[in-house]
């Protein structure tokens, strides 16, 4: 669809000319207007920039298996304050390369991408090009972001140390070099690529849908990414505010966040948790999506609740952005404002609960199986059970006195995001695995690859909280001997993870290298969504004629 | 619909209503208190209360919080250990065990013919009051520890910490204002004392059992945290703010923090170490630093000590390691 007019009827003799014509690789993967191809672009993105971040976390687990400093000095040719700041700059990497280039990417630009338009029966996002834009703007700023590891941050030293959150002043005063620079240009142009992601969503979501298609009927898939582009569109200008901010305080004599010239360091902080809480959120809401769709699917069963479900996303969405100091409860709020702060985020446990138990009673009574996609979705659910209730601790500002900024929080959040967002993609991945490529996964090596990846994040993110207990605080290379043992075991936990990732790469290379082709709805009669009814792959333009929802 | 906006509007009337209720008073201001100064105390030679495993300290292998050792950190640990970790582990066993059972009992093989059950209205509204219900109650003593924390007794002293990149500065405003420099020591030197590596510092802050300690916290350069956990103890070090916080520990010993906020390169490497001896070794610790800085009489008029009104510390387990220490601290 060349044209941005695609609601225009589908027989004109300009679209037909189009589709006969065989496109170069170039036309097809440089200028791709396909939200298909877009979503493999999409996808490919997320795998490479999450084996970099992996890769970076699998430093920092070897340099934590034992107290002291025995690798990064590998790196600094045996400088030691020279490794202290690359450990600060690998966190920060680590953080930004998972949440901006690797959930991100995978379930909005990828698993959106392919299966909104198609979930809705529309021929394609509402803006092709944009949307070719988007994906586009994300490949500089990765490049700026990695590259920013190979320019000069502080004095003497090489790349932005200063974790994903870009606190000033340690991103100002403290980072004279162009690292952190670099960096804020990194996120301006990923903060530029999700807005238009945003606007292309949110208008094909509420312009293109087919007929008979209500906002009623739509898929909880689309329900969620719906949602989250609300508050990518909403939030991200925020944080693009206040980088661009943090950005002349660096570069033009201003002083927002200068104390001494009358800003506010704190400033920066209400900024950044503006947009940083909703994009928590926008990390897990797609995830909650597809969990939706695989339940019902392998329960051959509608989902429980759909109503409660849709408007359970719609307000943890609303509340996601009325929660922000929650991340600040150290840093001198009063004690009404921490009193608010702590009952706004209690109250998100309840849509959330209603969302755990809305999937549990989406199986109960159904006639459930167990391909990989399942196992996933069911491990999903526990582990941000467990996620979430570690949440409600942390929830309380009188608590969170002790476990702010401790292991405890790196426990919780990697036990809903790296247990709750990456279980939820795996899930995805191998539930239209079959569907995107035409050809089947093997069974096996996915069951293998969950079985092996779910011990091996367990035994890596568990023993966190303990550390975290016992208060060892998060960002540091190097610790006491006391906290050896969990350490250690943490990082055990890893390898076994890694393992499964080697499963995971196999299974890809097996996979395609697969003579066999998945039938149209391999999942059977639970697979109701219009996905279901196309081929497997969908055709280059699917619903020339579309298709009418009763 | 209606069920829709109700479960909307729930959650916000609920975020909204503990706040008139939950006001609380102003701290009251604690006025400074004068530390004793005669002229005649001897010169106190460092002397280091050597740590206890498993006080002031991660332990090793430990799983559970550090033990506490402040009235805040008590009820903070009643909190947990009664109320939060109780409804995790009830809600993460629950949904376990329910989705186990779910599993078995709705295999295919178990049951070939799905339900097309799809709404049944009192068990949604269950499973969102219910919740509601056990905020509710945790939310009760989560607000008065909150506004505990936050209405301290009387401040007996103050102390004031500046975070440096990477080290504290400490100051003691009322006793002369002196300032001292607070520098982790290395691996060689923390054994020497018996002390955890990367925890130790080569002047610690000392201050007297019993008495409430007012901390003021902030930065001369980024942000930095004290935080001390065995204290239940945290608060942000703001280049350009002061902050404040407090504790009360009664029980001799030395305790071990760290800067909690990522401060730049040696981040992990600027530990806290708070020593808290019997009154009398503190007054002649404050005398000794008062002689070192050349403070006399009328920036620190003479008192009385802190008037400490506890009951005495529970036995005083810790003991002075250097052998130079010149008096033993009578029996408080």
């Amino acid at each position: 669809m060349a044209s941005p007019s695609a609601l225009a009827g589908h027989n004109d003799h300009a679209h037909e000319h189009h589709d006969d014509h065989k496109l170069s690789f170039v036309q097809r993967w440089l200028f791709s207007t396909n939200h298909k191809d877009i979503g493999t672009l999409y996808l490919i993105f997320a795998i490479i920039a999450g084996t970099i971040g992996g890769a970076i976390s699998g430093i920092m687990r070897l340099e934590l298996a034992q107290p002291g400093i025995q690798y990064l000095t590998f790196f600094t040719q045996g400088n030691l304050d020279a490794s202290y700041h690359l450990w600060n700059v690998f966190i920060t990497a680590h953080g930004l390369i998972m949440v901006f280039f690797t959930v991100m990417p995978a379930m909005i630009g990828g698993f959106g991408n392919w299966f909104v338009p198609i979930m809705i029966g529309a021929p394609d996002m509402a803006f092709p090009r944009m949307n070719n834009v988007s994906f586009w703007l994300l490949v500089p700023s990765f490049l700026l972001l990695v590259g920013s590891m190979f320019v000069e941050g502080p004095a003497g030293f090489n790349g932005v140390g200063t974790g994903w959150t870009l606190y000033a002043p340690l991103s100002t005063s403290s980072h004279p070099g162009p690292a952190v620079d670099m960096a804020i240009l990194s996120l301006h142009l990923a903060g530029a690529s999700s807005i238009l992601g945003a606007i292309n969503f949110i208008t094909t979501i509420l312009n293109m849908r087919a007929p008979g298609m209500t906002l009623h009927k739509m898929p909880l898939f689309v329900w969620s990414v719906l949602v989250t582009a609300f508050l990518l569109l909403l939030s991200l200008p925020v944080l693009a505010g206040a980088i661009t901010m943090l950005l002349t305080d660096r570069n033009f004599g201003t002083h927002f966040f200068t104390a001494d010239g009358g800003g506010d360091p704190l400033l920066y902080q209400h900024l950044f948790w503006f947009f940083g809480h909703p994009e928590v959120y926008i990390l897990i809401l797609p995830g909650f999506g597809m969990i939706s769709q695989i339940i019902s699917t392998f329960s051959k069963k509608p989902v429980f609740g759909y109503l409660g479900m849709a408007y359970a996303m719609v307000a943890i969405g609303f509340i996601g952005f009325l929660v922000w100091a929650h991340h600040m409860f150290t840093s001198g709020l009063d004690v009404n404002t921490k009193m608010y702060f702590t009952a706004a985020t209690m109250i998100i446990a309840v849509p959330t609960g209603i969302k755990i138990f809305s999937w549990i009673a989406t199986m109960w009574g159904g006639s459930m199986t167990f391909e990989t996609p399942m196992l996933w979705a069911i491990g999903f659910i526990f582990m941000f059970t467990v996620g979430g209730v570690t949440g409600v601790m942390l929830s309380n500002a009188g608590l969170d006195t002790y476990f702010h900024n401790t292991y405890y929080v790196v426990a919780h959040f990697h036990y809903v995001l790296s247990l709750g967002a990456v279980f939820a993609i795996f899930a995805g991945f191998y539930y239209w695995f079959g569907k995107m490529t035409g050809k089947p996964y093997n069974e096996f090596l996915g069951k293998l690859h969950f079985w092996v990846f779910f011990v091996g994040v367990n035994v890596m993110f568990m023993p966190m909280h303990f550390l975290g207990q016992q208060g060892m605080p998060r960002r540091v290379p190097d610790y006491p001997a006391e906290f050896a043992y969990y350490n250690k075991m943490a990082s055990y936990g890893y390898a076994i993870m890694a393992v499964g990732m080697l499963i995971f790469f196999v299974n890809l290379i097996v996979s395609f290298a697969s003579k066999k082709r998945v039938a149209d709805n391999y999942w059977g009669e639970g697979a109701t969504t219009l996905e279901w009814t196309l081929s497997s792959p969908p055709p280059f333009h699917q619903f020339e004629t579309l298709p009418v929802i009763k | 619909m209606m069920r829709n906006l109700k479960r909307l509007f729930l959650p916000l009337l609920i975020a909204i209503a503990p706040l008139p209720a939950l006001a609380q008073a102003d701290a009251p201001a604690a006025a400074p208190v004068p530390v004793v100064t005669t002229a005649d105390v001897p010169t106190a030679a460092p002397q280091f209360l050597a740590p206890e495993a498993g006080v002031g300290q991660p332990a090793r292998e430990g799983i559970a919080l550090q033990d506490p050792v402040t009235p805040i950190g008590r009820e903070a640990h009643a909190l947990v250990d009664g109320v939060l970790n109780p409804v995790m582990f009830i809600v993460s066993i629950f949904v376990l065990l329910l989705l186990a059972w779910t599993v078995v009992r709705f295999r295919a093989r178990a049951n070939p013919q799905p339900s097309k059950t799809s709404h049944n209205t009192v068990i949604e509204v269950v499973w969102t009051v219910v919740p509601v219900l056990i905020l509710v109650w945790i939310a009760v003593p989560s607000f008065r520890l909150l506004a505990n924390q936050y209405t301290p007794p009387k401040a007996d002293i103050t102390i004031k910490a500046t975070g440096h990149q990477w080290y504290w500065e400490y100051e003691y405003p009322d006793q002369g204002a002196f300032t001292f420099d607070s520098v982790m020591l290395t691996e060689a030197e923390a054994a020497k004392r018996g002390s955890p590596n990367l925890l130790d510092v080569d002047n610690r802050i000392v201050l007297p059992a019993g008495a409430t300690v007012r901390v003021l916290t902030t930065a001369a350069d980024v942000i930095h945290a004290w935080a001390m956990p065995a204290f239940w103890v945290q608060m942000d070090a703001v280049p350009g703010r002061v902050n404040e916080t407090w504790f009360k520990v009664d029980r001799p010993g030395v305790y071990f923090g760290q800067c909690f906020q990522l401060c730049g390169t040696k981040h992990g490497f600027m530990p806290i170490a708070v020593e808290v001896v019997s009154k009398e070794r503190f007054a002649e610790w404050i005398a000794a630093k008062q002689k070192e800085n050349g403070i006399t009489s009328p920036t620190a008029p003479t008192a009385v000590l802190p008037a400490v009104s506890s009951a005495p510390p529970p036995a005083p387990a810790a003991t002075p390691v250097a052998a130079a220490a010149p008096a033993a601290a009578p029996a408080a």
